[in-house]
């Protein structure tokens, strides 16, 4: 098999507090053009520092240095196959952060005049509009700022209609496949958490559901597809028993990539959902963020989005305040406008054929990867793939191998590991999501790979224990790191 | 790669679906554009903004200059197209320049832990609050008055529906800082933390000793929370403080028109467990060589569900890592200077004009025009200046006030023109 990575030198790299030393210095300011001011006469003297202890000091070039080489430790799309289930890893196109870096919109501040505005509020009139197409909604706020900001948003927009009814219910329905966040969100949005089981296709019992909701009950917070990758079949029925009792359904859209163009969350009885702009519409992850989670909505919801509401009059647009029964603000501002101008650019590159193609080519990749591994690796749930597929390490547990560990040997191969241990209701889950980014060539090497380890994992299974065994550094001891927090640099004693 | 799957068609694949679900008719979204056409778009959009102003705005979103290696580096694909480094053994770039960014977060703000980041600093106020009432078992939170109005309608949202009692605490009319009498009637002993902001709203540095007295006496925590990180450079931290809260937009992230930001919490080590957000530690690999990796991972949703600290997930890596770099590039005695230039600006620009409030302030100001705000705006906007922010909209006794900011990125001579229209 031809193998994707080798190894090559890499570059040692102190920290920056290491590498400075007093006097250097990378930055430059034009020269003063008013007379200077004594900070103690003008702040007082109590409140002037005298420096900040421990700050660095090197030079432009140990800068540019330092950073390169901290980089070149790390994987990215940009290198290639990043499988991570329900994390929708996908390219993040170039022009996205051309479009983003535009003068006239990267400087916009947010109190500027509105009529010096109305380029940015037509990105975000844009958006909203098309994000409302996609998912079949009525209405879409963008204000919050990530997907668990999107999921909070949406609780307490469920709370906030239920209390136009007359009692905003104390539970929140949550199965037992969903993402953390589903659960943490509702405790955090002030109700208790009734965690629902799967049945025995990995998807909601209707039956169990329909015992369960009663006038206790908010709303189910689901993702469809799951994260097994399995389309909720029972949506409607789903949505009808909820309905009947007076509850929200409310989806967690961070697999929409695996519907755009083929079904609508609108139509399939979902009152409220949020979208991760950086997962389906390809805003870089950039180590861990920033994200965005708009917010889209039935009609009913509507008066209560957060404010200000950004709306079209004659002469432009503007951003409405005046919403009583809103929620109140959920975030400073707007939202992840510079996120924003990169989604949009995406979805005009796509267009709506586009975005209905990246769908199914993403739901192929997944399907392909699940046809060739499923004689190597248990796959505990044979409904239907979407998007992603999810294996147990049943098999490879027999040698003593877990999930965890042929996670990190794929890392010997020139990838990034899978979602490991998630969704929870697969023990040893080996979860992956290939996205439509990926060309066949790239699947079958990572095909072939997870392949060399299965048989790895029969023949050597210590080897693949101590994985990974290319990378500068080895596997990492995370027990002792929480044992005892070391999280800040401090100078020697 | 159909026949792998055993189909015969894309559509195959999607045939489980039910039909009466499925979208029956193309998305109605415009036919795909070029790379060319899809910038002339966003080009002609940025023309409509305001281009090439002069601008006195700040009020928790500054101007400053971003140095061009901050671009340079945070555009680097290795740091742009990574994920979250759950990986660590793969992520050590990542990690390095977090703890370095959680170091310098600490030596900034006096704090001995900061986390990886939160979405920006008026959801890292509200869950700072949080934090104290999980820390104190307490439910009641007092706020300055003069702490920026949306975050404090963010708290709100954010303690409704917890239960969580919010006060406010009025400034003093005259200083513009906290009023400690009032202060001291509403902290009482069911009071979680005291939230106080320096430079407040109004841009006047808070007495931040006073407050935690205040604050301490009743068993409650203070929070410091700031807008203006570059403040940061000249301003002392107060041994008061128990949690900071605070936005780095300053650090080299554009105005965005309000986001993508960077906010950050930092506290004590002793409240490290109730800290919200990923945090990074030191640890050793197989070798006994120095790693990084995500830890504390039991405070967070992935692990505890339901009985996390939060629900926060993605944060603001990307801006984090900017501000890093920036701190870098100004290290120890740049920041100092950079601080030190805003000091004079803002300075000069008050020097002829009536000034609201008595205390002491850092880059941004409240000033009385002789004519109405919206006036003077108009008029500066004639010039291709961009004013003050009037104030009357959040609070009605400061009607006719304007709040103006200068930074090192304003000239003298746009200063002047806007002190000549002040004082017309």
């Amino acid at each position: 098999m031809t193998l994707k990575a080798r190894p090559h030198i890499t570059r040692d790299e102190s920290l920056v507090f290491e590498i400075s030393s007093p006097g250097k210095t990378a930055f430059q300011l034009p020269p003063l053009d008013v007379p200077t001011v004594d900070p103690a006469a003008a702040l007082g003297e109590d409140n002037v520092r005298q420096e900040i202890e421990g700050f660095p000091e090197i030079s432009e070039v140990e800068v540019v240095r330092h950073f390169t080489r901290l980089s070149s430790w790390n994987y990215a799309i940009d290198f290639g196959l990043y499988p991570l289930g329900s994390c929708t890893m996908k390219y993040n196109p170039r022009v996205n952060e051309v479009a983003a870096r535009v003068e006239g919109l990267a400087w916009a501040h947010p109190y500027q005049p509105i009529e010096l505005s109305q380029g940015t509020l037509e990105v975000m009139g844009a958006l909203e509009s098309a994000l409302a197409e996609i998912t079949g909604m009525d209405a879409v706020t963008l204000q919050p700022a990530a997907g668990a900001h999107g999921e909070l948003t949406g609780v307490l927009l469920t709370r906030a209609w239920l209390e136009s009814q007359g009692n905003p219910r104390k539970k929140v329905l949550v199965p037992d496949s969903a993402h953390g966040t589903n659960p943490a969100t509702a405790t955090m949005a002030g109700y208790q958490v009734q965690n629902i089981r799967s049945n025995a296709y990995g998807t909601v019992d209707v039956e169990e559901l329909a015992r369960t909701v009663n006038e206790d009950v908010a709303a189910l917070m689901l993702t469809n597809p799951n994260t097994l990758g399995v389309f909720e079949r029972n949506i409607a029925q789903i949505a009808d028993i909820l309905h009947s009792k007076g509850a929200l359904l409310y989806m967690d859209g961070a697999n929409m990539n695996a519907l755009i163009g083929i079904a609508r969350p609108g139509d399939f009885g979902v009152d409220l959902m949020h979208l991760n702009l950086h997962k389906t519409f390809s805003t870089p992850h950039g180590g861990g963020g920033p994200g965005s989670g708009p917010v889209a909505v039935k009609k009913h919801l509507e008066p209560f989005l957060p404010i200000p509401r950004l709306v079209r009059r004659t002469g432009g647009w503007t951003l409405d305040f005046d919403r009583p029964q809103s929620i109140g603000r959920v975030r400073a501002f707007y939202g992840n406008f510079g996120v924003f101008v990169r989604a949009l650019a995406y979805i005009m590159a796509c267009g709506g054929d586009g975005l209905t193609k990246i769908a199914m080519d993403a739901v192929l990749n997944a399907n392909y990867v699940r046809k060739k591994l499923e004689n190597y690796y248990e796959l505990p749930h044979r409904e239907p793939t979407m998007h992603e597929c999810v294996f147990s390490d049943e098999r490879q547990a027999k040698h003593g191998v877990r999930t965890a560990d042929i996670a990190k040997r794929l890392i010997d191969y020139g990838f990034h590991p899978y979602t490991v241990s998630f969704p929870l209701i697969v023990p040893g889950a080996l979860m992956i999501e290939p996205t439509e980014t990926e060309s066949k060539q790239e699947l079958d090497l990572f095909i072939d790979a997870l392949i060399a380890i299965a048989h790895e994992a029969e023949q050597d299974p210590e080897m693949v224990r101590q994985a990974p065994h290319s990378t500068r550094t080895s596997r990492v001891d995370e027990v002792s790191a929480a044992r005892k927090p070391v999280v800040r640099w401090k100078p020697p004693a | 790669m159909l026949e792998a799957c055993g189909a015969n068609s894309l559509e195959d694949l999607f045939r489980h679906l039910p039909t009466e679900i499925r979208l029956k008719k193309p998305l109605k979204l415009p036919p795909n554009k070029s790379e060319y056409e899809i910038l002339h778009y966003f080009n002609q959009l940025g023309a409509q903004n305001a281009n090439r102003y002069a601008s006195f705005l700040g009020a928790g979103v500054y101007y400053h200059y971003q140095p061009a290696l901050v671009d340079a580096i945070a555009s680097r694909a290795e740091f742009l197209t990574s994920y979250t480094p759950y990986q660590a053994e793969i992520s050590q770039g990542t990690l390095t320049s977090v703890f370095e960014f959680q170091t310098m977060i600490c030596q900034l703000t006096g704090m001995e832990v900061a986390n990886a980041s939160m979405y920006d600093g008026s959801t890292a106020m509200a869950e700072a609050a949080m934090m104290a009432v999980r820390i104190t078992g307490r439910d009641s939170i007092v706020v300055a008055h003069a702490v920026h109005p949306e975050y404090r309608e963010v708290l709100r949202t954010y303690a409704k529906t917890q239960g969580i009692t919010v006060r406010e605490s009025a400034y003093d009319d005259s200083s513009g800082r906290l009023n400690l009498d009032d202060l001291r009637e509403k902290v009482d002993s069911a009071t979680a933390a005291l939230i106080v902001q320096s430079p407040n709203f109004f841009g006047v540095v808070e007495t931040l000793n006073e407050a935690g007295h205040v604050a301490h006496a009743q068993g409650a925590l203070l929070i410091h929370v700031f807008t203006e990180a570059v403040s940061l450079g000249i301003l002392k931290p107060s041994p008061e403080t128990d949690i900071v809260a605070g936005e780095l937009q300053s650090f080299a992230t554009p105005p965005n028109y309000g986001g993508p930001f960077a906010g950050v919490i930092a506290t004590r080590e002793r409240f490290i467990r109730q800290l919200p957000g990923r945090l990074v530690g030191q640890t050793v690999d197989r070798h006994g060589r120095r790693a990084f990796c995500l830890t504390l991972a039991s405070r967070e949703q992935h692990i505890r569900r339901e009985k996390a600290t939060s629900n926060i997930c993605t944060n603001q890596a990307l801006l984090a890592l900017m501000a890093t770099v920036f701190m870098t590039v100004y290290g120890r005695r740049g920041l100092r200077e950079l601080a030190e230039q805003n000091l004079a600006k803002s300075r000069y620009l008050a020097r002829s004009t009536a000034i609201r409030f008595t205390g002491p302030f850092f880059n941004e100001f409240v000033t009385v025009p002789r004519r109405k705000p919206e006036i003077v705006n108009q008029e500066l906007l004639e010039k291709k200046i961009i004013g003050g922010l009037p104030l009357d909209r959040w609070y009605p006794e400061l009607e006719g006030c304007m709040l103006l900011c200068a930074t090192e990125m304003n000239r003298r001579e746009d200063m002047d023109l806007v002190v000549e229209a002040l004082n017309q």
